[in-house]
């Protein structure tokens, strides 16, 4: 194939360096410094896709981000798979693989219309809405055809070989858009000190000067981008971004930049020369001042079959001629509402290709380009638009009329005339997608005939996107807004940038054109497209006007427009025009739609960035991590911590599972002696002359007379009267006291006590200090313990001395350590908490003398499984944030009589907490002891009770116990501790029911003398 | 992402060092025994879920633990100011009222469904609904 729309001089191509590429299984060649786009015009490439709803083919239309068609699959292996790709902004490179989004395996030849013309019947305008009002099971009929039809492109089925990561900055001036104003307000600011960050999404810097036929201090605007970049390249202040997307603009000045970094050179960074590095970067900016120079989207205008390939806006055409030196055609009609299109006709005449005419809807455009065209022998219609392409698989002719546009009518004789490409120009339109992600309103500008940005608090629009259209004036702006930008950013002493020369040019007043009238009115007329990507004609949102939509939001939502990928880049503001027509409104009172990031999709891998495979939280292990990996132990998550589990043994080659392992680790606590890690239990160290009275009012029970030397168990309430911690505290001191909490709450109950500390309570002298990651807990228990203790420990640990609920301090091991008569076991238990660092030497040591105790490890499994035979409950578990005390029949631990009003007191006596039939805690007795019954279960009183049953409570812990030699439970039900005896029903979804006994909570020891031994 | 100054480490940080808590300036009954079923139900359960400004309370969590005070815009998400417990806001609901009889700006956005000019009564009322 030749590159037969290659022009042979101009434009920013590098002819000596040639390119090979794939499109669709067929092989091109192309320049560097083309995009795919360019190239496939050059190629003479005039299908691209295939539309999303009719199936009809689609060509090139824009040359950049507001590109809805030439939406492409990128990347020649199948882990390097991204889809909708913007042909338009896809640089090209050698060995680029793409193909067509849509109509895959072949655009060319029809092969899909079956499933348009299909798809067009079964999705009518309102589709979308008609379908979620519709019974969900309709989903299912519709679903087939969309996913056949659908633009949606194909997720890589491989892992991405390339890497991403992200970069977080602080700057004075975020600029966003390096055209005219960007270039000159990052030269304001840079100059004036402030520390800039250039961003734009572009292959170069430039913008619309790239391919601008105006000239700056007498000369090509390429050398001023050149002077201006370099400046600013030299200045260690500055960040230039090129190729770099401003995809989202969050809360208080914090913006997103998504930077391409290799994509524009192969398809993976390593093909790139580039292997390790990322493949693109999300820049995470949260700037002081961002100056917005987004530029605009020029509008195209809405006529019949104005979706033929060979339709093209105006500007693209200029674009892909003087900076591509691609012709996209051979005789063009431009139909426009403005002056400033008309270059679009002098380049293509200067390109030696034939201009068949201008159709301009004014009546008498007088401007400096109108008059040039004249004088280069262009006709120039005036009135008229066109009203319809002509052609099949591309633009063969337009039919032109005289048109009123105040009336929407045709009102002369229609003209066809012969061409095969369409520009069109209804005007510009400021890209102001950024400033509404702040969720400020765009605001109409009758003036200017477009939405310009609203007030974003520390934002400068500037530039195109503010409107100023002449590029003099986008300088000067430009430049303005920079100064301020540096000004606002503390940078006073900015002065005023001195600008190039320019030679003015005068541009006539535009026309309000939207849409072409056509001689047949609404349906009758062939389609004309509002939004190419979604399929959304004009007479589908005159539809939805008749059906009552009369809000914009509503017709999009009816319509689709604006839906996807494109986010209604070209078709929005049409939409609303022909909307407000319709409905004999203007546009301001149709509203406006707000945009949401991103601006331009980005891939996930820049989202992710290294954020890969290992979440966010981070990990937490013991100081005895090492020796329970090397035991074998078998490890559960608590919290963020890495808790063992249980330990499992090898026997004869065979691993034991988690039931034996908890059995023989039960059993070993309950005869002999084990050992637990319990250093993850949150630790906080309390002091200050109040202390004391802090704790009695955050407690529910008394702490008034809790002497040094003595240990009690704890609840915590909110104010609503429910549970949220328990644990015990320990008085080290008269001002000084240990506080434990549960694993997983440490984290909240510190920040519960900062609060009321803070908040309520501040003229209390106290202080809290997480200690939880100083002190290493390990639990000795079982009827053993004293004797290893005794080998151990230079502490006192007779039993009258040494009572339970005491702590002492003295050596374990050699290390001074705080030992704790604590049992969450039942039996007879020593915790002993040493600094971190010295937990191995302590741990090891108690082995070394616990070897002939047959001293056991046991895990988090086990833990649950002795204390829930002693009815000790675990918050969170037993618990869900609706149980009192009174509920878990705590009352001996509520000071109900405490001086102060503590903590959830007053809740404890509303109606609702003192109800007679709250759910309470109780133990449950399976009648078939080989049956753990599920946590979560529900508790029915009658089996037989049609569905929906009486739920009564639901089963809160439930283990196999070895002491017992069978299964048992706790559970919350409703009035429980007045229905001990009684048998209840806990219907499981296999369809068995199961029953069971209500008993006491305590299953082992209900004296608690084991503990005491 | 929020851009926080912490009136007591000085400085503005990113929003992930911060949790909110909920409503500022609510006060416990000082006398809960004495305070009806209904009044302390109040102060557990219901808050202001106001359109524009509110104070609301922060807690500088992965930074210095205190907690303090923020008068946010919850049309706009500007944070008007910072302030430490114990003290009163100086920008209220009443003063911005003010502001606006004089004319300054302040945002008109914030339906989720926007493109309702005042005038279009129907729309806005189904929008605030
Ligand atoms: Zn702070």
């Amino acid at each position: 194939m030749t590159q037969s729309n290659r022009i042979s001089t101009g434009g920013r191509i590098d002819r000596s360096h040639g390119l090979e590429f794939n499109f669709n299984g067929q092989s091109y060649q192309g320049y560097a410094g083309d995009t795919l786009a360019s190239a496939l015009l050059a190629n003479g490439v005039d299908i691209v896709n295939r539309s999303f709803k009719y199936s009809r083919a689609r060509g090139i239309v824009a040359a950049g981000a507001e590109e809805p068609n030439a939406l492409v699959q990128l990347g020649a292996r199948k882990d390097t798979q991204v889809p909708n790709v913007r042909s338009t902004q896809q640089a090209l490179y050698d060995g680029l693989v793409a193909r067509s989004t849509n109509g895959w395996p072949n655009v060319q030849r029809d092969v899909m219309s079956w499933v348009g013309k299909l798809g067009g019947n079964f999705m009518p305008p309102g589709f979308y809405y008609k379908t979620f009002m519709s019974p969900a099971s309709m989903w299912m009929t519709y679903e087939k055809y969309i996913r056949m039809g659908a633009g949606l492109g194909r997720a890589p089925t491989e892992s991405d070989p390339d890497i991403y990561d992200h970069m977080h900055h602080h700057c004075d001036v975020l600029v966003i858009g390096a055209g005219p104003a960007g270039l000159a307000a990052a030269l304001s600011a840079a100059r004036g000190g402030a520390r800039v960050i250039l961003c734009d999404e572009q292959e170069e810097m430039g913008g619309s000067l790239l391919d601008s036929r105006e000239t700056l201090d007498g000369t090509s605007p390429v050398a001023w981008i050149e002077k201006t970049i370099s400046e600013l390249a030299s200045m260690a202040t500055v960040t230039l971004l090129p190729r770099t997307t401003a995809n989202g603009y969050h809360d208080h000045n914090f913006v997103t930049l998504h930077e391409r970094r290799t994509e524009h050179l192969a398809d993976t960074a390593s093909d790139a020369g580039f292997p390790g590095q990322a493949r693109a970067r999300l820049h995470r900016v949260r700037a002081t001042r961002v100056v917005l120079a987004s530029g605009t989207h020029e509008r195209p205008v809405v006529y019949a079959n104005n979706d033929l390939p060979g339709n093209m806006v105006a500007g693209a055409v200029s674009t892909y001629i003087r900076r591509y030196a691609v012709v996209p055609g051979n005789s063009l009609v431009l139909t426009t509402s403005n002056d400033h299109a008309y270059r679009a006709a002098l380049d293509w005449q200067e390109a030696g290709r034939k201009v068949v005419a201008i159709v301009d809807a004014r009546a008498n455009p007088d401007g400096d380009l109108v008059r040039q065209a004249r004088d280069s022998g262009i006709r120039v219609i005036t009135g008229s638009a066109v009203i319809e392409a002509k052609g099949t698989q591309r633009v063969s002719g337009a039919r032109v009329s005289a048109v009123d546009l105040d009336h929407f009518v045709v009102t002369g004789r229609i003209e066809d005339l012969e061409c095969d490409t369409i520009a069109s120009s209804g005007g510009y339109s400021p890209v102001v997608h950024l400033s509404s992600h702040t969720g400020t309103r765009p605001k109409w500008h009758e003036d200017m005939l477009g939405f310009l940005p609203g007030d974003v608090k520390d934002m400068i629009s500037t530039g195109g996107v503010a409107g100023h259209y002449a590029l003099g004036e986008t300088l000067a702006d430009g430049a303005r807004a920079g100064r301020q930008a540096a000004i606002d950013s503390g940078f006073e002493n900015a002065e005023e940038l001195k600008l190039p020369d320019i030679k003015e040019r005068r541009d006539g007043p535009s026309c309000a054109l939207y849409q072409a009238p056509h001689e047949k009115q609404g349906l009758r007329a062939p389609k004309q497209f509002v939004d190419m990507q979604n399929d959304v004609t004009a007479s589908a949102i005159e539809l939805a006007t008749r059906e009552g939509f009369e809000s914009i939001e509503h017709v999009k939502r009816y319509t689709a427009l604006g839906f996807g990928t494109d986010q209604g880049k070209l078709g929005n503001i049409n939409g609303m025009a022909i909307a407000a027509r319709c409905l004999g409104r203007s546009i301001p009172e149709v509203g406006t739609t707000v945009f949401r990031p991103n601006y331009t999709p980005i891939t996930f891998g820049a989202i992710v960035g290294r954020h890969c495979d290992e979440f966010f939280d981070p990990k937490r292990y013991t100081a005895l991590h090492q020796w329970h990996v090397e035991n074998g132990a078998e490890f559960e998550d608590v919290g963020l911590w890495k808790r063992p589990w249980y330990f499992p043994r090898n026997a004869n080659g065979k691993k034991e599972n988690m039931h034996d392992a908890v059995a023989r680790e039960c059993l070993a606590v309950r005869e002999g002696v084990g050992i637990l890690d319990a250093s993850t239990l949150g630790k906080i160290d309390i002091q200050g002359p109040d202390a004391r009275e802090f704790l009695g009012r955050v407690y529910t029970n008394k702490w008034a007379k809790l002497e040094p030397g003595r240990v009690r168990y704890g609840l915590m309430c909110k104010d609503d009267g429910m549970l949220m911690d328990d644990g015990t505290t320990s008085c080290l001191g008269d001002n000084h006291f240990l506080m434990t909490t549960t694993t997983g709450g440490a984290a909240a109950v510190l920040e519960w006590l900062e609060l009321w500390h803070q908040t309520e309570w501040p003229e209390l002298q106290v202080y809290f200090n997480s200690v939880t990651d100083h002190w290493a807990t390990m639990t000795v228990t079982g009827p053993d313990a004293r004797k290893l203790m005794s080998e151990v420990t230079d502490i006192d640990l007779d039993r009258e001395k040494f009572k339970f609920m005491d702590w002492k301090e003295g050596n374990v091991a050699g290390i001074p350590a705080r030992v704790f008569r604590i049992s969450f076991t039942g039996e007879l238990a020593y915790e002993i908490n040493v600094q971190a660092n010295y937990a191995m030497h302590v741990w090891k040591t108690l082995f070394e003398h616990g070897e002939k105790y047959n001293l056991t490890p046991y895990g988090t499994e086990t833990m649950h499984v002795l204390r829930a035979e002693k009815g000790l409950i675990i918050v969170g578990q037993d618990t869900d944030g609706s149980v009192t005390p009174e509920d878990l029949g705590m009352h001996w631990a509520i000071g109900y009589d405490k001086p102060f009003h503590w903590i959830g007191k007053r809740a404890l006596s509303r109606p609702d907490t003192m109800r007679g039939d709250r759910k309470q805690l109780v133990g449950l007795k399976p009648k078939d002891a080989s049956i753990v019954l599920e946590e979560g279960a529900q508790i029915v009183l009658d089996p037989n009770e049609s569905i929906p049953m009486t739920m009564m409570g639901h089963v809160t812990s439930s283990y196999y116990s070895p002491s017992l030699k069978g299964s048992f439970a706790l559970a919350v039900l409703k009035n429980g501790r007045e229905r001990m005896g009684e048998t209840v029903y806990l219907p499981m979804s296999d369809g068995k029911t199961h029953e069971a006994e209500v008993v006491s909570t305590i299953f082992i020891d209900p004296k608690g003398e084991r503990q005491n031994v | 992402m929020f851009y926080i100054f912490c009136p007591y480490c000085k400085e503005h940080r990113e929003e992930e060092e911060f949790h909110p808590r909920g409503q500022a300036h609510l006060m416990r009954p000082e006398d809960p025994e004495n305070t009806s079923d209904e009044e302390w139900g109040d102060y557990l359960f219901f808050r202001d879920n106001p359109r524009g400004i509110h104070h609301e309370m922060w807690v500088h969590s992965v930074g210095c633990r205190k907690f303090f005070n923020i008068t946010r815009n919850t049309v706009t998400y500007e944070i008007l100011e910072t302030y430490p417990m114990g003290e009163q806001p100086t920008i209220t609901a009443e003063s911005e009222g003010v502001r606006l009889e004089q004319g300054a700006q302040v945002a008109d956005g914030g339906w989720q469904t926007v493109g309702a000019r005042p005038e279009n009564k129907a729309l806005n009322e189904e929008a605030s609904s």
